[in-house]
C-alpha cells in the first residue's frame, strides 16, 4: 500500500452539543482511491467535509483531533482554507457548474490565482476534459453554458474544474447518485483514468460502486469508522457481522 | 465503459483456456506413457497434476473476486460461473490422467496386450480431440459442436465396452493377463469418465452462449464403469 497523503487522526466532530463523529482516525493512500460507504447519517460525508475544512463554513461546527496533509495539521490557525481547498479539491452531489461557459468553469481557479496566460488556460481546459473523459462532448462547445449540458457531462465538467487547478486530493461527495447508470459509469471511468495521479476519496451508498472503483473502503456506522480494508477483503471476507450486514443490504 | 471489468475478465477467460491445455497435454502424456511403459514420464504427469490443481484455485479466487466487486450480470455473469464451473470439470480430468499414469506404473512388467493397448491408444485420440475440440468452440463461441462431442462420447462409451469385454475374456482364459487386465479396465474406465467431464464442459459452453442449462448425456446409457 502507498503511503498515507492525508490522515485524519481521532477526529470528532459535533453540531452544537451532537457528536456525530466519535473519534475517527483513517489514513489515504496516495494515488488510491478510497471509498467511504454507510447508511445515511453515518457520518461519512460529515467526516469527508472536515478534509478540506468545509465543516468551517457551518459555525454550528465543532472539530476536535487532527488532520494532517503532508504532516501538517490542516486545522492549525495558520492554515490557508483557500490554499489548502487548491490541493484538496471538491465535487459535490449534485453538477454545480457556474452558469457561464464550460471555459470559464475549467479555467475558474486558475484565474482566481492569477493564471492569465492564454496558451496556459487553453491546454489546462483540454488536459482536464480530456482527463475527465468529456473532451470530445464538449471541445467543439467551450464557449456554451455549462449548464446547457447533461447532468452526466456537467459532473464531468466539475471534475475538470477541481482538476484544472492540480490537486492532490480529490475528494468526491456521492458524484452520481444523481446521474444514470451511463453516466455514472462515464464518471467511474474517469475516476479509475486519474488515480494514476491523484488521491481520491469517494462517498458513495451505492456499494457497488466502491466495490468496482475503490483500492480500500471505509463502513461508517453511527458515526464510528467500523471497518476498514482492501476493497477486495471486505467484499469478500469482511471482519465484522456489522459490515456483511450492511454490505448484504440487510440494513441502511 | 467497465474496462477493468472487461480486462479482468479477459484474463480470466486466457487463463482458464490455458488451463484447458495443460490438462488435454496431461491425458495425452498419462496415455503415452502407459502406452509405451514409460514410468519417468507417468511420474511427471502424478508431478505436474499439483500445478492443475493449483491452476484450478487461481481461477476460483480470480472468479469469486471479479463476481463480488464488479456484480457481472447476464452474458458477462454466465462468462464468470462457466469458467467457476468447467475448471472444476478440467480439474477432474487432470485427475483421471493422474490415475492413468498411476496404472502405468502400477502393472509394469507385467503382461501386456498389443492389440488392447491399440484400442486404448485410439480411444484416447479421440477423447483428446474431443477437449480440443471442446475448448477450440470455446474460445471461438461456436454452439454447433454439441452434436460433435455427443458422437464422439458414444463412440467412447462403446470402445469402453467393447475394451471391457475383449479384457474380461482375455483374464478368463489365461490368469496371467489379470494384473495387467485389470489396469487396462481402469485405464479405459479413466477414459471414458474423461469423456463425460469433457461433455459437462460442453453443456457449460452452450450456457454460456444461450443462456440455457442443458443436460446433453441424459439419453445416454450408464456404461457400468469400476467405482
Amino acid at each position: 500500500m502507498a503511503k498515507d497523503i492525508i490522515t485524519a487522526e481521532n477526529v470528532h466532530l459535533y453540531y452544537g452539543q451532537k457528536e456525530a463523529l466519535h473519534g475517527i482516525s483513517l489514513g489515504f493512500p496516495e494515488k488510491e482511491i478510497t471509498a467511504l460507504i454507510g447508511p445515511s447519517g453515518s457520518g461519512k460525508s460529515t467526516f469527508i467535509r472536515t478534509l478540506n475544512r468545509m465543516s468551517d463554513l457551518n459555525p454550528e461546527v465543532t472539530v476536535t483531533g487532527a488532520i494532517r496533509l503532508d504532516g501538517e495539521d490542516i486545522y492549525s490557525p495558520k492554515t490557508d482554507t483557500v490554499e489548502l481547498r487548491k490541493r484538496v479539491g471538491m465535487v459535490f452531489q449534485q453538477p454545480n457548474p457556474f452558469p457561464f461557459s464550460v471555459y470559464d468553469n475549467v479555467t475558474y481557479g486558475l484565474r482566481l490565482s492569477g493564471i492569465k496566460d492564454k496558451a496556459l488556460l487553453d491546454q489546462r481546459v483540454e488536459e482536464s476534459l480530456k482527463q475527465a473523459a468529456v473532451w470530445d462532448e464538449t471541445k467543439d462547445h467551450l464557449k456554451e453554458n455549462a449548464l446547457s449540458f447533461s447532468g452526466g457531462q456537467q459532473q464531468r465538467i466539475c471534475i475538470a474544474r477541481v482538476l484544472a487547478v492540480q490537486p492532490e486530493i480529490i475528494l468526491l461527495d456521492e458524484p452520481t447518485s444523481a446521474l444514470d447508470p451511463v453516466s455514472s459509469a462515464k464518471v467511474e471511468d474517469s475516476l479509475l483514468a486519474i488515480k494514476d495521479q491523484f488521491t481520491i476519496a469517494v462517498v458513495t451508498h451505492n456499494m457497488q460502486q466502491a466495490s468496482r472503483i475503490s483500492d480500500q473502503t471505509a463502513f461508517f456506522l453511527d458515526g464510528n469508522l467500523v471497518e476498514f480494508s482492501k476493497t477486495v477483503d471486505m467484499f469478500t471476507h469482511p471482519e465484522k457481522q456489522e459490515t456483511s450486514d450492511y454490505l448484504n443490504g440487510k440494513f441502511g | 465503459m467497465r474496462g477493468i471489468f472487461d480486462n479482468e475478465l479477459r484474463r480470466l477467460l486466457g487463463k482458464f483456456t490455458e488451463m484447458g491445455i495443460n490438462v488435454s497435454e496431461q491425458i495425452y502424456r498419462a496415455t503415452k506413457s502407459f502406452i509405451d511403459h514409460d514410468r519417468e514420464m507417468a511420474q511427471s504427469v502424478i508431478d505436474y497434476d499439483n500445478n492443475v490443481n493449483e491452476e484450478e484455485i487461481a481461477l476460483e479466487d480470480q472468479a469469486l473476486k471479479l463476481m463480488a466487486l464488479q456484480q457481472p450480470v447476464a452474458a458477462d455473469f454466465r462468462q464468470v460461473i462457466v469458467v467457476l464451473k468447467a475448471s472444476s470439470e478440467l480439474e477432474r480430468i487432470g485427475d483421471h490422467a493422474v490415475g492413468i499414469a498411476k496404472e502405468t506404473i502400477r502393472i509394469k512388467g507385467h503382461h501386456r496386450d498389443a492389440k488392447i493397448e491399440a484400442e486404448i491408444a485410439e480411444m484416447t485420440n479421440v477423447v483428446r480431440t474431443m477437449l480440443d475440440v471442446t475448448m477450440d468452440a470455446y474460445v471461438k463461441r461456436d454452439s454447433k459442436l454439441a452434436d460433435e462431442v455427443i458422437k464422439a462420447n458414444e463412440q467412447i462409451d462403446n470402445s469402453y465396452k467393447k475394451i471391457r469385454n475383449e479384457v474380461l475374456s482375455n483374464m478368463k482364459t489365461n490368469p496371467k493377463l489379470v494384473t495387467g487386465g485389470a489396469g487396462y479396465l481402469m485405464v479405459a474406465n479413466y477414459i471414458e469418465r474423461i469423456g463425460d467431464h469433457v461433455t459437462n464442459v460442453v453443456e457449460w459452453i452452450l450456457y454460456n452462449q444461450s443462456g440455457k442449462i442443458t443436460e446433453i448425456n441424459a439419453d445416454v446409457a450408464d456404461v457400468g464403469g469400476i467405482d
